[in-house]
């Protein structure tokens, strides 16, 4: 196959990706607002594309497929345009619309947002100095420099959304930390919060009255004078009692909110869906104290495994249990479905936060910006994940990524990927734990 | 302290489209200096004379039930649609999907009831074909229907007047909404920030007085016009600020 047919595939293959961003765009992340800024969705969808590529190229390095040329250079423009939206478009625009947003007067918003650039691209080098992620035989602008600190920033925000994760997914799915929340505790707390918000009724008309009847006496300084300190007193009264008691509403509206999502979770919990969450979830609370362990372990040892997984369990498979197998032929197949599941995993989970934290945080005016720091996020966690999935291929398929993404410290990666991801548990577990003792429920465990 | 009757009206929407901000615009004539996001139900209560200038001039008092629209709280909010006598629907003129989710907030607001007429809590009359609506598709619920089998008044305020006018965007006094001619409602463009937006004598500001009376009427005068089988005068009139062309018998 010649260079220009593998270009077709590749470009194919792309805008098909390009396409799963936009409509993932669309129907999910902005499916209560209005796109007034076609760009944003552009830029959004770009980047995924480019994010699937590199994706696919490591897959197809695997299964062998496609001239190693053309591979080879697909790698690189795939890589230089990432680098590009990343370190170039995207931070730029981000400053632009905040810029906008903010009205400093319509002169020189292109001036400053050019500015603004240039101190993000101080403060991107910085990011690199402290970390021993790049040997002085490199150039100052070149490519290594650039991914090495993407990859810092990326390794970073994939620990810490893992290390959250494997706490959290066995806290929400495992019927252990549920408890049954009863129809009458609801009740009496809905008959609490309506008691609350006829207090501030009666309050609120006697108010209004007040008020009413003290307008038409704009007769003069007399009539103000005669209108009796009493009723300004009055006012102020009120108006105090209003406000504890609007706040006291508030509160126990959340605690019905609270109530009501611990129901509808044990509801869930009830279901085959839920049991088969419940089941899978005292799994994963097993992997994660493992993983916990060893990330421990690792660092306190300093150690950096050099085999990785798929050869590691042919091994075992060949000496412990002395079956006869063709390691070489199934460590392309297993590898490939190993890969093949890591990253299917890593680009659902990642679009599954990216919505909830959209959904949580934005609002009408601030939707655009959220949605291009989050392609930012993207970009960089996808380069990273390419990084860091070397790991987890057997030598003859991690050469390729050595030779395009430079000669980098990969070790040190790992090891700040274990340092993060111990620090992103710990203190999940522990912010957990402080808030579950705290919720309106806990009275009844 | 005199007591009027009162009616209740809750004012929903998508979040962040300025139902605070119209609401205090509504009651005191004021805009809104700090808006903050509402969590749970914000309360207001205007005193609004029934019938101005007639000598059936009577006051009442609006209670405008201000609800917070964030998503996450939806399965707390069935509580505040209790005996609702009146409904206005707020969505912003700069993003066209919050006038589609209008169609969400009916829907809601007309299941909760249902669920407290099969309680046997509420009042008005739900008849037996709505039961359909419950659960099905956002597709299949026809706003028409609600507004018929309930008899509640709708009204629809579209707001952020001020974000349209850019000059690149759709004129704004062509279009009404979908919803407000599906429920045969009334509608306004405003700016919440802007004063003269309600000033007395403005269409909006007629509008919205026309919109209490209704309230008002379909809530007390309908049930004494049961009694009333004589002098059956207070039918439903057509909209108009005439009000006087009556009351000369």
């Amino acid at each position: 196959m010649g260079l220009f047919e593998d270009t077709v595939i590749i470009l194919g293959s792309q805008v098909v990706f390009f396409f799963g961003g936009w409509i993932f765009f669309v129907k999910q992340l902005f499916k209560d607002y209005e796109v007034h800024h076609t760009l944003v969705q552009l830029i959004f969808s770009i980047t995924f594309a480019l994010s699937c590529t590199l994706f696919e190229l490591i897959i197809f390095e695997i299964l062998g497929y496609l001239d190693s040329d053309s591979r080879y250079l697909h790698w690189f423009i795939a890589l230089y345009c990432i680098l590009f939206m990343t370190i170039g478009l995207i931070p730029f625009y981000i400053g632009y619309n905040v810029i906008s947003n903010l009205r400093l007067g319509t002169g020189g918003q292109r001036g400053l947002s050019i500015l603004v650039w240039f101190m993000y691209l101080y403060m991107f080098w910085k990011v690199g100095d402290p970390f021993p992620i790049v040997s002085p035989r490199h150039g100052t602008f070149s490519m290594e420099q650039a991914v090495s600190r993407v990859g810092v920033i990326g390794v970073t925000v994939m620990a810490l959304l893992s290390g959250f994760g494997a706490v959290n997914y066995p806290y929400t799915s495992m019927a252990l930390f549920i408890r049954p929340v009863k129809e009458s505790d609801i009740q009496g707390v809905e008959r609490k919060l309506s008691q609350t918000l006829d207090m501030i009724l009666i309050k609120k008309r006697r108010l209004t009255l007040n008020s009413r009847s003290n307008k038409p006496s704009s007769g003069g300084f007399w009539n103000w004078n005669i209108l009796s300190r009493s009723d300004r007193m009055d006012f102020h009264v009120l108006r105090d009692e209003i406000s504890s008691l609007e706040e006291l509403s508030r509160h126990l509206f959340l605690e019905i909110v609270e109530l009501r999502n611990m129901q509808e979770r044990a509801e869930w919990s009830r279901t085959w869906k839920g049991i088969y969450f419940n089941f899978l979830g005292y799994f994963f609370s097993l992997y994660c104290l493992w993983k916990i362990f060893i990330c421990t372990v690792n660092i306190v040892l300093d150690r950096v495994g050099r085999v990785d997984p798929v050869t590691r369990g042919l091994e075992i498979c060949v000496h412990w249990m002395g079956l006869e197998i063709d390691v070489r032929f199934w460590s392309q197949h297993v590898s490939f479905i190993l890969v093949g599941c890591i990253v299917l995993t890593s680009i659902r989970g990642l679009l599954l936060t990216l919505t909830k934290f959209f959904y949580a945080i934005s609002s009408s005016k601030s939707s655009n910006i959220i949605v291009l720091v989050l392609a930012q996020i993207m970009g960089m966690y996808f380069v990273s994940s390419v990084l860091l999935m070397r790991m987890n291929m057997p030598s003859e398929y991690r050469i390729i990524i050595t030779q395009v993404l430079g000669d980098l410290q990969f070790s040190f990666y790992h090891r700040w990927f274990d340092v993060i991801f111990l620090v992103s548990a710990l203190s999940s577990i522990l912010f957990l734990f402080l808030a579950h003792k705290q919720t309106p429920t806990a009275h009844l465990a | 302290m005199t007591n009027y009757d009162k009616v209740k009206i809750v004012v929903v929407g998508d979040s962040g489209v300025g139902k605070t901000s119209a609401v205090h615009l509504i009651c005191f004539n004021k805009p809104l200096s700090s808006p903050s996001w509402t969590v749970g139900v914000s309360l207001e209560v205007k005193l609004h004379d029934y019938k101005a200038g007639t000598p059936q001039q009577k006051p009442y008092f609006i209670e405008l039930w201000d609800i917070g629209g964030s998503s996450s709280h939806r399965n707390s909010r069935s509580t505040f649609f209790n005996g609702v006598n009146g409904v206005i629907l707020v969505h912003d003129l700069g993003n066209r999907k919050s006038e589609a989710n209008l169609r969400k907030w009916l829907k809601e607001i007309f299941t909760s009831k249902e669920k407290d007429n099969n309680h046997g809590l509420g009042g008005g009359g739900g008849t037996s074909s709505s039961h359909s609506y419950m659960g099905g598709d956002d597709d299949d619920f026809d706003p028409e229907q609600f507004v018929g089998s309930t008899q509640i008044p709708v009204f629809v305020i579209g707001t952020k007047q001020d974000s349209l006018s850019d000059g690149n965007r759709l004129p704004v006094h062509s279009r009404a909404s979908v919803i407000a001619e599906e429920c045969g409602a009334e509608e306004i463009f405003m700016n919440c920030l802007d004063v003269k937006s309600l000033s007395p004598g403005s269409t909006a500001a007629v509008k919205i007085c026309r919109f209490f009376d209704k309230v008002v009427e379909r809530r007390f005068h309908r049930e004494q016009q049961q009694f009333n089988s004589f002098y059956d005068r207070r039918k439903i009139y057509p909209q108009s600020t005439k009000s006087y062309g009556d009351d000369f018998f």
